[in-house]
């Protein structure tokens, strides 16, 4: 069982320093990358499948700037095997059409199953590139998965899709992508061991030349959005602090839910 | 701008989606507006009631036109819901309820004649769509809109970005685009006289990788759909149990909204992932957000802070959620709970 994982570093979203460049880009100096939240859960679902099967290799891959192996060596040290970082100084400023374009490519470099991606990220939340790759690589796409089964000796995997009712069962041919949600379980800590066995685990680079993309079509230039301005979001209203009884608490709430015509 | 198109979607029980309807709205708000010098918003963060600006002007000659396209074959009844909302709605019968993001997005990629702009629901089912359509018409996607206006640039769409730390304006490089429009951007308005639907069949592309529906499975005591809900009762550790959750219930009952919870609440069973809110669940905008027993870690708060109004009881003084809510309660949730229930059910008498 081969399993690629594609991840993504973002800022912590608990470090409070997101913020953007005046040319729109993200501001990576202002706060510590780290794995996105949503990449761990289908990577912990990966190293247990590959585990069971007793066989195969967790494979990350990443399109990030050059400096992205920092915080590959954490998904490394939790079990993945190796990784390979596709990483180039024309794509900085990529939107979410080139992004899915050069992942799609970097993809068809790799021998896999299975491709998992978190179903967003903290950063962008724009959830739309895994879909995207699934598209231009002809992969079935199965997606907010709350379970992954994958059958080796039938070459299918059933995902149970999470809807507003409950789930989806859907089942699909491999090789399949596939994107995944915290319900998958909870992620484990790296040990020691792992930590130490990530610093010799292989990263291998990929450029843009490497897959014979034309730098002119990604990057700032060819992005197909654009920023034209931001503003902090509108201050709330004061908060008011109410230490009363239950009753008079619950009749302040009444009071203030009629008000703004909300009962 | 040229013409719009919004893509509806259903529900699991076949109805359209409460989302879609908004979506509409938001659309025909931009699409009346686009010929008209820009100005008006339609929908932000300020909550705009741009939708009955746009019941009044739609189909104006100075706009953009604005249709619909419902890509799920037997869906008449939401076919003619939609419809409700828009001029006019083409249901797609070339594309089965059960067919897959891949196989939908083909059906409507075949429907851009003239169209400038796709809009969809930021919803799962519309995110997948959106990604797929992006890499079939190499057309830019700019997610999650907050609220959109027109521009000499087309459509200029607003975005709420780091859990609502920063609102950013973005417009599309070249002619053409895919929004995606998060719920409770606007009020749905129906117009006055409703649109004509047809119906088309394109022929499936069978090239694409097929995903079989194998199940469908209800949740057992399914919980009501937090995505649009206009009102939001959420628990968090200090509900305590799954037993908390049912005054949560009860309150969530008597002032007609969904019941959500923080990770703490999902992660130890009590509730459904599927009613998470925040950073790895989902990120929600409802008239009222009732926290019970939420302090408001930055995990939660990204997924509520745009709430319209926040109401919050926890036992703690100093919570950051006594930050930014409106009004703060310190004290026992269930003791403020169990009280504020009876107040509400004498009221409705």
């Amino acid at each position: 069982m081969r399993i690629v994982i594609l991840t993504k570093p973002v800022p912590d979203p608990a470090s409070g320093g997101e913020r953007l460049l005046p040319d729109g880009r993200l501001d990576r100096a202002n706060s510590a990358a780290v794995v996105n939240g949503n990449d761990e859960y289908v990577l912990e679902k990966a190293l247990k499948l590959v585990a069971a099967a007793g066989e195969g290799e967790v494979i990350l891959l990443s399109m990030a700037p050059a400096n992205a192996p920092e915080t590959m060596r954490k998904a490394l040290a939790m079990g993945a095997t190796r990784g390979v970082l596709l990483t180039d100084t024309a794509l900085e400023g990529s939107c979410t059409w080139a992004t899915t374009r050069v992942l799609a490519a970097a993809l068809k470099t790799i021998d896999f199953d299975l491709v998992f991606a978190g179903v967003d990220t903290s950063d962008g939340g724009a959830g739309v590139v895994p879909a995207g790759i699934a598209a231009l690589n002809g992969l079935p796409y199965l997606s907010y998965a709350a379970e992954i089964e994958p059958d080796a000796s039938a070459r299918t995997v059933r995902v149970r899709r999470i809807s507003s009712t409950g789930y989806d069962v859907l089942e699909a041919g491999m090789p399949a992508l596939i994107s995944g949600t915290q319900a998958l379980g909870e992620p484990r800590y790296p040990s020691l061991k792992g930590i130490m066995a990530a610093r010799a685990k292989e990263i291998t680079t990929l450029s843009l030349a490497d897959l014979g993309i034309d730098p002119s079509t990604v990057g700032s230039a060819a992005a197909t959005t654009r920023l034209v301005g931001s503003t902090p979001p509108p201050a709330r209203a004061a908060t008011r602090v109410i230490r009363e009884t239950a009753d008079v608490a619950a009749g302040e709430i009444v009071a203030f839910l009629a008000d703004r015509r909300l009962i | 701008m040229g013409s719009l198109l919004v893509v509806g979607e259903l529900a699991p029980d076949g109805t359209l989606t409460k989302l879609s309807t908004e979506v509409a709205t938001l659309a025909r708000a931009l699409g009346a507006s686009a010929g008209a010098s820009a100005g008006s918003t339609a929908g932000s963060a300020a909550g705009s009631t741009a939708g009955s600006a746009a019941g009044a002007s739609a189909g104006s000659a100075a706009g953009s036109a604005v249709g619909g396209i419902l890509p799920a074959a037997g869906a008449d009844a939401a076919a003619a819901e939609l419809a409700r909302f828009l001029p006019s709605v083409v249901l797609e019968a070339g594309a089965t309820a059960d067919a897959n993001a891949s196989q939908r997005a083909a059906v409507i990629a075949a429907a851009l004649d003239g169209i400038s702009h796709v809009l969809l629901p930021a919803s799962p089912d519309g995110r997948d769509l959106a990604g797929a359509l992006s890499a079939l018409t190499g057309w830019g996607v700019l997610s999650n809109a907050t609220g959109t206006e027109p521009s000499d640039d087309g459509p200029v769409v607003e975005q709420s970005v780091f859990g609502g730390k920063l609102i950013t304006r973005s417009v599309f490089s070249g002619d053409h685009g895919i929004i995606t429009v998060r719920p409770n951007t606007v009020t749905a308005e129906p117009l006055a006289a409703p649109g004509a639907v047809t119906t088309r069949q394109t022929p499936p592309v069978t090239s694409i990788a097929q995903v079989r529906v194998v199940d469908h499975i209800e949740a057992e005591g399914a919980a009501v759909s937090i995505d649009d809900a206009r009102i939001i009762v959420a628990g968090g550790r200090g509900v305590g149990g799954p037993d908390g959750f049912g005054l949560l219930q009860d309150l969530a009952m008597a002032l007609g909204g969904a019941v959500g919870a923080t990770r703490a609440a999902v992660d130890s069973g009590w509730i459904p992932y599927s009613q998470q809110i925040g950073q790895t669940g989902k990120i929600v905008k409802p008239q009222l957000y009732l926290a019970m027993g939420i302090s408001g870690a930055i995990q939660h708060k990204v997924g509520m802070q745009t709430a319209e109004a926040i109401v919050a009881v926890n036992r703690d003084p100093d919570a950051p959620l006594a930050d930014f809510a409106d009004i703060y309660v310190v004290g026992d949730l269930f003791d403020v709970g169990r009280a504020l229930l009876e107040q509400l059910r004498t009221r409705s008498g």
